[in-house]
C-alpha cells in the first residue's frame, strides 16, 4: 500500500450523494484552487480551474469556475471522436487522450467556457472533479483548500444545515436549457438565465467611500 | 564594512531569486512518494495543518490535512506551493565568507571561529552591547528561546530583539496594559459564534485567508460584518457596513464608535462595573469625538459610524479582529486600546463568541515573543526589568541575576545605534531588514557601517548579501519544534527532511557558537526536545506557562492553548472566562485614548497618502516566496493602486509607470487604477527589494510604547513617468494567429 492510499480510501465508494457547489460571492480571488489543481497527478502542473476578476477596475469580485458536469454535456455531444465520457455518477471526464483529435469543438460549444485545448499535448483537458479522489470518497483538491468555502463539496443536507443561499443547477442560455451536477448559489429559487442575469444579486458594498453622502474628497491638496 | 561584494546582477545570477516551478525532476519524473509528514505551513500565524509528501530527502508535494481542526485541509496559495522552496537551486549548502570578489565556501569550524572571535573583538573594544543579535518569529519556539539565552549568556549583550517588533508588538503591549496579558483572548472557534464581526485594519482575505471561512460561518448564521479599511479588500467588498477610513485615523474612528455606544446607551453597564476600571476616563476622552467630528478626520460618513455603533452595540455576541492595519502606526498601541475599549464597553470578553483578537502575522509571532528573544522579555513572557522575574530565570539558568543583561534596543533602534556607532557588530537570523525595515536606504547604510556582520539563512537574502559570513541554516521542513499560532495554540512542527549539503540546523549552529564563546555550560542540549524541556520548566509559573505541554500531547491533542501549567491541564483556549482578567485585581483597564494624527501628514510637496501591505501570493520580505515560481507568476511585481479620480488628476492610466516619492526615497512601478481604494491614498505592497521596495518610501518613526514603525501611513508625491506597455493576452494572440496575421 502506497503512502498516498490512506487519502483515497475505498476505490469503490464513488461520489455517492456528494455535490459540488460554487458560491461566487464568497470568492476572495486567492488562487488557492488554481494552484492546488496543478498538483493533481493526472494533469501535473496544469490547472483546470478558471478564476478571473469580473471587472478589477470596479471591484475585487472574482469568479471561480470548474466544469459544471452537465446532465447532457454539450462538449460530449459535439465531440466527433467520442472522446468525452460521463461516468455513472455524473462526472464528465476530460477528453480521452487516445481518442481526442484536438479539434476544439468542445472548447467552442461549452456554454460555460470550461474546456481548454492544450496545443503542446494536442488534447483538450478540463476539470473532472478530481475523479481519482472523489470516486474513492475523498474531496476535490480545489474544495479541499478553498479558504472561504466559495468552492464546497458535501451533501445537500450538510449544505442546508450550515450554509445560506439557494442552490441552482438549472441554466438558460437563450433557447438552451442546461442542467448540471455542479450547483451555484443564488438568492432565490428558480433557473438562472445567463442572458438576463436574474437572481444572482451579488453581496457588494455600493459607494464604498460614501461619496453620495459626503461628496467627493479632495484628491490632491 | 559589510557591503555586498558583488553587483546586484552578479548576486542574483549566483544566488537568485531563481524561480522553482515544479517538483524535483519535473512533473513527469514519476516520483514515488515514500512518506507523508503531518506538520504546519511555514508562513503566517494561522499555522494551517498540512501533510507534506516526501520522496527520499525531498519534499515533493502536499496533501490537505483534513483532520487538523483549525483549517480542516484549507490552504492559501502559499501553503499549496510552499514545498517548492525545498530542493531549490538557490539553497545555500555551506557556510560562506565574503572576499573582495564574492562569497567563497569555508569550513564550519573556520566560519564559527570567525564569528565568535569577531564577537569577542568588538565587545573587547566597544563593550558587550556593541554586538547585537537580531532574530525572527518564523523560528520554532525552541530556537527563539535558545537565541534569547544565547544572546544574554553566551554573547552577553542586552541588544537582542526580533522581527515581531515589526509585526505584533502594538497588540501585545495594548493587551498587556488593558487586560494583563499578551495573547489573543479567544480560539478562532469563537468567531463563527459571533452575531457581529468588526474587522479593523486587517485584509483577512489576503493576509489571513483561512480566517475568511470563520467569518462566513458566522454570516451563515446571520452575523453582520463591519470592515474598516482604506481599501475595499476582497472580504470588505461584501461587508454589511464598510468604513473606508483615511490611513492613520483608526483611533478617531474607534473613539467615535465608543462615543455613539455611550450616546445611544448601548454599553454593558453590569459588565463595566463588575469587571473593569477606568470607564469614566475613557468615556471622557471620546466625549468630543462625535460622528460629525470623526467624519472630518477619518473621511467616513457620520451615518456609517452611527450604523457601525448600532451594529456593534446590538445585544448578543461579537468579535473584533484587528491586524497590522491599525498596529503599524506611531499610535499603534492606542489604536489597539481603542478597539479593546469597544470590547470592554460591550462586555465582549470571556464568553463564547466574544473577544477582541489580534491576527498575529508570523508563523510563531505569538510564541516567538514569549520566550526570551524580545529585548524586554525573559522566557514565559516575563518582564526583564522585574527583579523577581530575573531571579527566577537566573535560577533556572544557573547564573546570577546580574549575568542577565538589562532590556536592550528594539529592532529599528538597533539600526539607529549602528548609524551612531553604538552597535558595531551583528548576528542576524530569520529576518530580512533590507526589505522589511522602513527607509531601506538607511538600513543599507547601517549594514555597510557594521565592522562585522554574520547571517544565518537558507537563501542569500538581500540582507545576507551584506554579510561577512553567511552560515547555511535550515528550512522549516528540516527541523522540528513547536510554534504558537495566532489563537495561542501551541502546535508541533515535524521535520520532513534533513538539511542538504553542509547546511545545518539553526540550533546546531547556535550551540556551536555558544561553545566557542565558552558558554557551553548553559547549553546542555542535544536537540530541540532538550531545549523544549528546559523552556517548559523555565516557563512554569509564568504568564505564558507551557509546563504541562509535551511534544506528544501537542500532536495527540492537535495543539494546546497556553497557559497549560500541568500535564493533566487541558490548556486554556478562551481567556478571561467569567470576566476575570489577568491583572492582579482581576479587572480590565479602560485606557483613555486621545486621537493623534500620524507622524507625517500630506502637504503641498507630498500631497497623497501612502499605505503599504501584502498580497496573498507573497509573504513578508519574500526571501522564500519570491523563489516560488507559481506564486511569483500570480503577482510578479509591485503595483501602485490608485483611484480613477486620483489617476485622472495625475493624468495616469492603467499600467502607466508612476514614480512615487517620499521624503526618504522614491520608486517607480505600474499604476493599477481601481475604484477599490480611497481617492486620496495609494497602496503599494512591500515584498520586493531594491528599486521595487516600497520601504524606500516608508517612515521609520516608532510608536513610543511598542517601538513599531509607522509602515501604514506617510505622505508621498505621485507622477507619471511612462506609458503602459501594450499587452496582449493569450486569447488575442490566438485570434490574431488564427486570422493569419
Amino acid at each position: 500500500m502506497s503512502a498516498l492510499e490512506e487519502f483515497f480510501g475505498d476505490p469503490d465508494v464513488g461520489i455517492g450523494d456528494k455535490i459540488y457547489v460554487i458560491d461566487q460571492s464568497r470568492c476572495i480571488g486567492c488562487n488557492a484552487c488554481v494552484h492546488a489543481c496543478t498538483e493533481c497527478d493526472t494533469h501535473r502542473g496544469h490547472s483546470m480551474m478558471h478564476l478571473e476578476f469580473v471587472d478589477r477596475a470596479k471591484s475585487t469580485q472574482t469568479a471561480p469556475m470548474v466544469c459544471m458536469h452537465c446532465d447532457d454535456p454539450t462538449c460530449a455531444e459535439v465531440c466527433p471522436a467520442d472522446a468525452i465520457k460521463k461516468t455513472e455518477d455524473g462526472v464528465v471526464q476530460s477528453a480521452a487522450k487516445e481518442r481526442c483529435i484536438g479539434c476544439s469543438n468542445c472548447v467552442i460549444a461549452c456554454p460555460f467556457g470550461v474546456p481548454e485545448y492544450f496545443p503542446e499535448y494536442d488534447v483538450m483537458m478540463k476539470c473532472d472533479m478530481c475523479y481519482d479522489r472523489t470516486s474513492a470518497g475523498s474531496e476535490p483538491m480545489c474544495t479541499s483548500v478553498c479558504p472561504s468555502e466559495a468552492l464546497w463539496y458535501g451533501t445537500v443536507e450538510e449544505f442546508d444545515a450550515t450554509r445560506s443561499g439557494v442552490l441552482c443547477n438549472d441554466f438558460q442560455f437563450g433557447n438552451n436549457r442546461v442542467t448540471t451536477a455542479v450547483r451555484t448559489v443564488v438568492h432565490e429559487p428558480g433557473p438562472l438565465d445567463a442572458l438576463l442575469g436574474r437572481s444572482s444579486e451579488p453581496r457588494v458594498v455600493e459607494d464604498p467611500f460614501g461619496f453620495d453622502e459626503i461628496g467627493l474628497p479632495e484628491v490632491l491638496r | 564594512m559589510a557591503r555586498p561584494p558583488l553587483t546586484e546582477a552578479d548576486l542574483i545570477d549566483q544566488y537568485g531569486p531563481h524561480l522553482n516551478h515544479a517538483p524535483p525532476g519535473g512533473w513527469n519524473a514519476g516520483i514515488a512518494v515514500d512518506r507523508v509528514v503531518n506538520t504546519h505551513c511555514c508562513f503566517c500565524g494561522q499555522q494551517c495543518g498540512i501533510k507534506l509528501k516526501v520522496a527520499g530527502n525531498s519534499v515533493v508535494g502536499f496533501e490537505p490535512w483534513y483532520d487538523f481542526p483549525f483549517n480542516q485541509g484549507k490552504l492559501c496559495p502559499k501553503g499549496v506551493k510552499r514545498y517548492l522552496q525545498g530542493a531549490h537551486e538557490d539553497r545555500l549548502l555551506e557556510p560562506l565568507e565574503r572576499t573582495e570578489t564574492g562569497f567563497v565556501p569555508v569550513s564550519w569550524p573556520s566560519a564559527v571561529d570567525r564569528v565568535a572571535s569577531e564577537i569577542r573583538r568588538i565587545q573587547a573594544e566597544s563593550g558587550p552591547d556593541a554586538f547585537a543579535v537580531v532574530s525572527g518569529s518564523s523560528l520554532t519556539t525552541e530556537k527563539t528561546y535558545l537565541l534569547g539565552k544565547f544572546a544574554r549568556l553566551a554573547v552577553g549583550t542586552a541588544n537582542v530583539d526580533y522581527n515581531g517588533r515589526l509585526c505584533m508588538v502594538s497588540a501585545a503591549a495594548a493587551n498587556k496594559k488593558a487586560l494583563g496579558m499578551d495573547r489573543a483572548p479567544n480560539p478562532w472557534s469563537d468567531i463563527p459564534l459571533a452575531d457581529v464581526v468588526l474587522v479593523a485594519g486587517a485584509n483577512i482575505a489576503e493576509c489571513a485567508p483561512i480566517t475568511t471561512d470563520y467569518i462566513w460561518r458566522a454570516r451563515d448564521r446571520g452575523a453582520k460584518l463591519i470592515m474598516a479599511d482604506p481599501r475595499v479588500t476582497p472580504l470588505a467588498r461584501t461587508a454589511d457596513c464598510f468604513l473606508g477610513l483615511r490611513p492613520g485615523t483608526d483611533a478617531a474612528l474607534m473613539a467615535a464608535i465608543l462615543n455613539q455606544l455611550i450616546a445611544r446607551d448601548l454599553v454593558d453597564h453590569d459588565f463595566i462595573s463588575a469587571h473593569t476600571v477606568g470607564f469614566e476616563d475613557a468615556a471622557a476622552a471620546v466625549a468630543a469625538m462625535t460622528p460629525v467630528v470623526a467624519q472630518e478626520i477619518t473621511g467616513v460618513p457620520a451615518s456609517r459610524i452611527e450604523a457601525a455603533a448600532e451594529l456593534w452595540g446590538a445585544p448578543g455576541t461579537g468579535v473584533l479582529l484587528h491586524a497590522r492595519g491599525i498596529e503599524h502606526h506611531t499610535n499603534g498601541v492606542d489604536n489597539v486600546l481603542s478597539c479593546i475599549n469597544l470590547g470592554l464597553a460591550t462586555g465582549r470578553y470571556g464568553r463564547p463568541g466574544c473577544g477582541v483578537m489580534t491576527i498575529t502575522g508570523q508563523a510563531n509571532g505569538q510564541g516567538g515573543r514569549e520566550h526570551g528573544q524580545k529585548a524586554d522579555q525573559l522566557p514565559g513572557a516575563r518582564d526583564i526589568s522585574n527583579p523577581e522575574h530575573r531571579a527566577v530565570v537566573a535560577q533556572h539558568w544557573g547564573c546570577s541575576p546580574d549575568d542577565i543583561p538589562a532590556a536592550g534596543l528594539s529592532y529599528q533602534e538597533q539600526f539607529e545605534a549602528i548609524l551612531d556607532g553604538r552597535i558595531k557588530g551583528m548576528l542576524l537570523i530569520c529576518t530580512n531588514p533590507v526589505v522589511a525595515l522602513p527607509d531601506s536606504r538607511r538600513v543599507r547604510e547601517a549594514l555597510d557601517k557594521l565592522e562585522f556582520f554574520a547571517v544565518i539563512d537558507f537563501f542569500m537574502s538581500e540582507t545576507a548579501s551584506h554579510a561577512d559570513v553567511v552560515l547555511a541554516g535550515s528550512l522549516h521542513e528540516e527541523d522540528e519544534g513547536i510554534v504558537t499560532t495566532a489563537e495561542g495554540r501551541c502546535v508541533k512542527i515535524n521535520a520532513a527532511v534533513t538539511p542538504p549539503g553542509n547546511a545545518r540546523r539553526d540550533w546546531e549552529i547556535i550551540l556551536d557558537l555558544a561553545k566557542r564563546l565558552d558558554a557551553e555550560r548553559y547549553f546542555p542540549f542535544e536537540g530541540p526536545r532538550d531545549i523544549f524541556e528546559e523552556l517548559r520548566r523555565v516557563s512554569s509559573g509564568a504568564i505564558a506557562d507551557y509546563a504541562g505541554m509535551t511534544w506528544e500531547r501537542l500532536e495527540a491533542e492537535h495543539g494546546l492553548f497556553w497557559p497549560c501549567p500541568t500535564e493533566d491541564h487541558p490548556g486554556t483556549p478562551r481567556l478571561y472566562e467569567g470576566g476575570r482578567f489577568a491583572h492582579a485585581d482581576g479587572k480590565a483597564r479602560f485606557i483613555p485614548v486621545t486621537y493623534r494624527p500620524p507622524a507625517e501628514s500630506v502637504d503641498a510637496d507630498y500631497p497623497v497618502w501612502l499605505t503599504t501591505g501584502r498580497v496573498i501570493s507573497q509573504f513578508l520580505s519574500g526571501t522564500q516566496t519570491r523563489r516560488i515560481g507559481p506564486l511569483v507568476d500570480q503577482y510578479p511585481q509591485p503595483l501602485v493602486e490608485m483611484h480613477p479620480r486620483l489617476a485622472a488628476a495625475l493624468g495616469a492610466s492603467e499600467g502607466d509607470l508612476v514614480r512615487v516619492s517620499s521624503r526618504r526615497g522614491e520608486m517607480t512601478a505600474p499604476a493599477q487604477v481601481v475604484e477599490t481604494i480611497r481617492p486620496d491614498t495609494v497602496f503599494i505592497p512591500y515584498h520586493w527589494p531594491g528599486a521595487s521596495a516600497a520601504n524606500q518610501l516608508t517612515n521609520p518613526v516608532l510608536d513610543p510604547v511598542s517601538r513599531i514603525p509607522e509602515y501604514k501611513v506617510c505622505a508621498v508625491r505621485v507622477e507619471v513617468v511612462g506609458t503602459a506597455e501594450a499587452t496582449r493576452d493569450r486569447r488575442d494572440m490566438t485570434l490574431t494567429d488564427e486570422a493569419g496575421t
